[in-house]
């Protein structure tokens, strides 16, 4: 019966007359918390690498495989029990874990540690962590840090070096021969690898959090994330979210798009157009058109997907389960799948072969 | 309890009495003054490392000191032709067919390759800082090189002849060896990894699949600093790592016990069924510094010479096997084991190191580093039956003589230990020392670098031994050999030997001799009088004032804050700060595990230079000139 509810309502946003259609994918989700072996409910990142998952919690790093967790404290070695951002050496398998009280190092079960002290780490509190060849970049509370693997040397870029006005670096992603940094309460800064000259992204309006000149620019000088793929820059902010092509931004707000709610943790772009974007009232995908959302309802708590197509029009799809919260901090790709690290849990999202088509008329063109 | 003099009985007189005995020795010993034939002599062989040609026919062998793979023919003993190649080379890898050779320049960061039929250098690959052993993996596309003090292993395409990436391995990566299937590269290391001030040591064993290219496995040796060549049997399951297992966590006190280093093996592997360390030693004498291994082919023996102690020690396989199995509990530190399995000890000539096997293991040979020869020995009947010579100089000078009893072991009570001991390849070992004279849990010591010592007097951590003769004299048969060591000529070639070590290039600085911005930011901070406030820093706190003249000493014995409760004197010597980046840890006992720990955790009142006015970046610039001296 559920079945047959969900199939009719899915052929609902199928127009049949001259389309293009795109399909939004549908997951079976599947939610670890403390209570089955992960460290802690309070997900702040998630990595794949391969089958191994790897999650970064409140109290410890957890590495799920075949089945089982696997805990990292600092008893064996991590600098610290809060772990908030995760990198992969994608040469040598080393893991990069940035915590609230150091960076360590993963390899091959060794753990090394860097802090301010023993090492030239700018900050303890290591809210990003990114590896390009032979460079680890973090991002830290007082400003960007920069581990050259082959001498050692250590980099620092703060106010004095850049246009960093603000230290408070949330979050780094190296690119090509790009180095994104997103600066809590500054914007975005990019690094040029060739020219090794910083560059700015900021927010037209300066700080205010009212909107005056949308898509003019950034959305908002807080940022939390950036992501960049296919030679597209695309932020997360507490207040939307923005997607700069080289010459247009494109702002995107709760109000007028299907993002439900414009405080953002994360943005993971697939390509030019599509994109993943961690919110505090759930997991949202964006395909360049239409939009879903995945979470438990914010009222019912009961499994929740909802989409809206271009014309503004929404629908709630049936569906059985959710991501384990609706505070979404950030997701990893695994294939087809998605794992999605939240505030209460960690979830798999095992992509269904069903998806929600949306269909929207082609007017014709002359 | 054997005999042992009691300090507190002898009388003052006796005391004053030695005291001037050493005085006058250290003036008598002084080094042998530099004549323009030492400078120009003709440079000696040092041989290091060994290779056989598949059919047996030729030996190649690593002339350190000379720059040089010579070629040998077995058959004649005769020395066929000299391939030049980098600066102070120090491994060697041979493919299955033997067409072609890769030699590691430890000095010039390189790799040479020979053509095997030519004997000529074909290509020059590029490695990390002082790269050390080499191996290829079983398709022999890929060759890896252990790189000493960048801490890693280089993974090299050998179709392209570049470096792909860096794998991270343990302190001092120094030697490899691939499995017979070629799945697997081990790698040791010559130092062990940094830890917690007076932790026990530790050393890995890093492991890599050739497929991935990656890191598998970290194996932790427990115990155990300064490992070196590994082996592995040709059914791949037998594997045999030379290793020492200091005892610098005890007072050294029971020196003639046992309780300076243990020289031991690991064996690993399906015949052993897991990591287990056995000794080498015997309970009235010691076989030093195990360095290279070769298992016969038909895994019969295992051969491994002890650099400290001119021999070849041969054990019987079955017989290691069975009393590995024999033994329930660790028994590396029972010295009657080893009459269990050890077959035989071949006295060879000094400072033993490389060994390799004839491809049908009748042969063993042995490179004689300090002698310039090979040692060749029948692996039945387990006794030289050459020594073939290499063709360095006749004659053996104050620096060879010198080089000679800083390597041995026979000074030391039994045979315990030597110089090198400590200064492996006369640099550090990683650790810190209890010396018991001092008194127990007094005075722990850091050990410092050797290399571009002189004219930085006086030496010991609190600048208590006013010259190198001092340092190296009679001291040493009490804080050490406990047992009568150096007469006044070999005192005089030691130091003459210690003296000249020289300073190793330099990686941090460019080419050009220039500096980076951060270096140049660096040294202007190095170099301020006064603080960012614009205060004048007291002349005595600034750091050019200790850190002076050309090696960066003033010489001088100062109080910096460092003292511990457990230092009987507040004053340290000012160290030289010579290719400071590879000597961690630091201050007098080691306390500080990185260079930025001197100052963020060990210089709270700005007692040891004024930098607590520093950002973090104006540190790490700091640091980043320190790391060019």
């Amino acid at each position: 019966m559920k079945n047959k509810l969900r199939l009719a309502q899915i052929a609902m946003l199928v127009i049949t007359s001259a389309v293009s259609a795109q399909t939004v994918p549908m997951f079976r989700w599947e939610n670890f918390t403390a209570a089955n072996g992960l460290p802690d409910n309070h997900v702040y990142c998630v990595l794949v690498d391969g089958q191994r998952i790897w999650a970064g919690t409140d109290n410890g790093l957890g590495l799920y495989v075949k089945g089982s967790w696997k805990v990292f404290r600092p008893a064996d070695g991590l600098a610290h029990q809060a772990v908030l951002s995760l990198a992969l050496d994608k040469h040598t398998g080393d893991l990069w874990v940035g915590t609230m009280g150091g960076l360590s190092r993963i390899s091959a079960g060794r753990i090394d540690t860097f802090t301010q002290l023993n090492s030239g780490l700018s900050n303890d509190v290591v809210y990003g962590v990114g590896v390009q060849g032979d460079f680890v970049w973090t991002a830290t509370a007082a400003g960007a840090s920069r581990l050259n693997l082959r001498t050692g040397e250590w980099a620092l870029f703060n106010e004095r070096n850049t246009p960093m006005f603000e230290i408070w670096t949330y979050a780094v992603t190296p690119a090509e021969d790009k180095v994104y940094y997103a600066v809590w309460g500054g914007g975005v800064l990019e690094y040029d690898q060739k020219t090794e000259r910083w560059k700015d992204y900021n927010d037209p309006d300066g700080e205010t959090e009212m909107v005056l000149m949308k898509d003019q620019g950034l959305i908002h000088e807080i940022t939390t994330s950036v992501s960049y793929v296919d030679k597209i820059l695309w932020v997360a902010t507490y207040f939307g979210a923005s997607r700069y092509d080289g010459r247009y931004w494109h702002n995107f707000l709760q109000k007028d798009s299907g993002l439900p709610s414009n405080f953002l943790s994360q943005i993971k772009a697939v390509d030019a157009n599509r994109a993943w974007l961690s919110t505090d009232k759930g997991l949202a995908y964006y395909d360049g058109t239409n939009w879903a959302v995945y979470r438990p309802a914010l009222n019912t708590h009961m499994p929740e997907m909802v989409v809206r197509d271009a014309n503004g029009n929404v629908t709630n799809i049936p569906v059985r389960s959710a991501p384990s919260h609706n505070y979404i901090l950030a997701v990893d790709f695994q294939g087809e799948d998605i794992w999605v690290a939240t505030a209460h849990g960690l979830s798999h999202g095992i992509r269904e072969k069903d998806s929600v088509v949306i269909s929207s008329v082609v007017k014709p063109t002359k | 309890m054997g005999a042992r003099p009691n300090h507190a009985s002898v009388p003052t007189m006796v005391r004053l009495a030695g005291v001037f005995a050493v005085a006058l020795l250290a003036i008598a010993a002084q080094p042998a003054p530099k004549q323009p034939s030492a400078l120009l002599r003709e440079p000696y062989l040092s041989p290091v490392e060994i290779a056989v040609s598949p059919d047996g026919r030729l030996l190649y062998v690593v002339c350190q000191d000379r720059d040089e793979l010579r070629v040998i023919d077995t058959a004649t003993g005769k020395v066929v032709k000299s391939v030049a190649v980098g600066h102070m080379p120090r491994g060697i890898a041979i493919t299955r067919g033997g067409d072609t050779l890769y030699v590691t320049n430890a000095w010039s960061d390189n790799v040479s390759v020979i053509d095997a039929k030519s004997l000529e250098v074909v290509k020059t690959l590029p490695a990390g800082f002082e790269p050390s052993g080499a191996a290829l993996d079983g398709t022999e596309r890929t060759l890896y090189v252990a790189n000493r003090l960048t801490n890693d292993v280089s993974v090299i395409d050998l179709n392209t002849g570049r470096e792909t990436k860096r794998l991270l391995a343990g302190r001092g990566a120094s030697y490899l060896t691939t499995s017979p299937d070629g799945k697997l590269i081990y790698c040791t290391h010559i130092y062990p990894e940094p830890r917690r001030f007076r932790d026990p040591p530790i050393s890995e064993i890093t492991v890599i699949d050739t497929n991935t290219q990656t890191v598998v496995e970290r194996k932790t040796l427990s115990n155990v600093a300064g490992v070196f060549h590994t082996a592995l049997s040709s059914d791949g399951k037998l594997g045999v790592i030379a290793q020492l297992r200091p005892k610098n966590l005890l007072p050294l006190a029971h020196v003639e016990h046992g309780w300076a280093f243990g020289d031991t093996l690991t064996l690993f592997g399906s015949d052993v069924g897991g990591w287990v360390q056995i000794p080498l030693d015997e309970l009235d004498h010691y076989y030093a510094l195990p360095w290279g291994v070769a298992i016969a082919p038909d895994k019969s023996k295992i051969f491994l010479t002890t650099a400290g102690s001119q021999s070849v020690t041969v054990l019987d396989v079955s017989r290691v096997l069975k009393s590995v199995r024999a033994h329930r509990r660790p028994f590396v530190n029972d010295l009657s084991a080893s009459a269990e399995y050890v077959s035989s000890r071949i006295a060879v000539g000094h400072n033993p190191r490389g060994v390799a096997s004839s491809p049908d293991g009748k042969r063993l040979y042995v490179a004689n580093r300090l002698d310039d020869s090979i040692s060749v020995i029948d692996t039945a009947s387990e006794s030289v039956v050459a020594t073939l010579d290499l063709g360095g100089p006749r004659n053996i000078d104050a620096l060879r003589r010198g080089e000679r009893l800083f390597y041995t072991a026979e000074f030391a009570f039994q045979g315990g230990f030597g110089c090198s001991n400590c200064h492996i390849d006369s640099t550090i070992d990683g650790l810190q020392w209890d010396l018991e004279p001092d008194g127990f849990g007094k005075d722990i010591v850091d050990n410092r670098s050797l290399e571009n010592l002189a004219g930085t007097e006086p030496f010991k951590w609190n600048g208590g031994n006013p010259d190198m003769p001092t340092e190296c004299g009679p001291r040493t048969e009490k804080f050490f050999f406990r047992s009568q060591s150096f007469n006044q000529q070999q005192l005089t070639d030691l130091v003459t030997f210690v003296l000249s070590l020289p300073y190793r290039p330099n990686r941090y600085r460019m080419a050009t001799g220039e500096l980076t911005p951060a270096q140049e930011r660096g040294k202007a901070i190095l170099e301020r009088t006064k603080s960012k406030g614009g205060a004048a820093i007291a002349e005595a706190n600034q750091c050019t004032y200790c850190h002076s003249g050309p090696k960066y000493t003033n010489q001088k014995q100062l109080d910096i804050g460092s003292g511990k409760a457990t230092d009987r004197s507040r004053v340290v010597d000012v160290p030289q700060l010579s290719n400071v980046a590879y000597s961690a840890p630091y201050l007098h006992d080691g306390s500080a595990r990185s260079l930025e720990e001197i100052w963020t955790v060990f210089n709270p009142k700005d007692t040891h230079g004024v930098t607590n006015d520093l950002t973090k970046d104006e540190l790490n610039d700091l640091i980043e000139y320190l790391k060019t001296l």
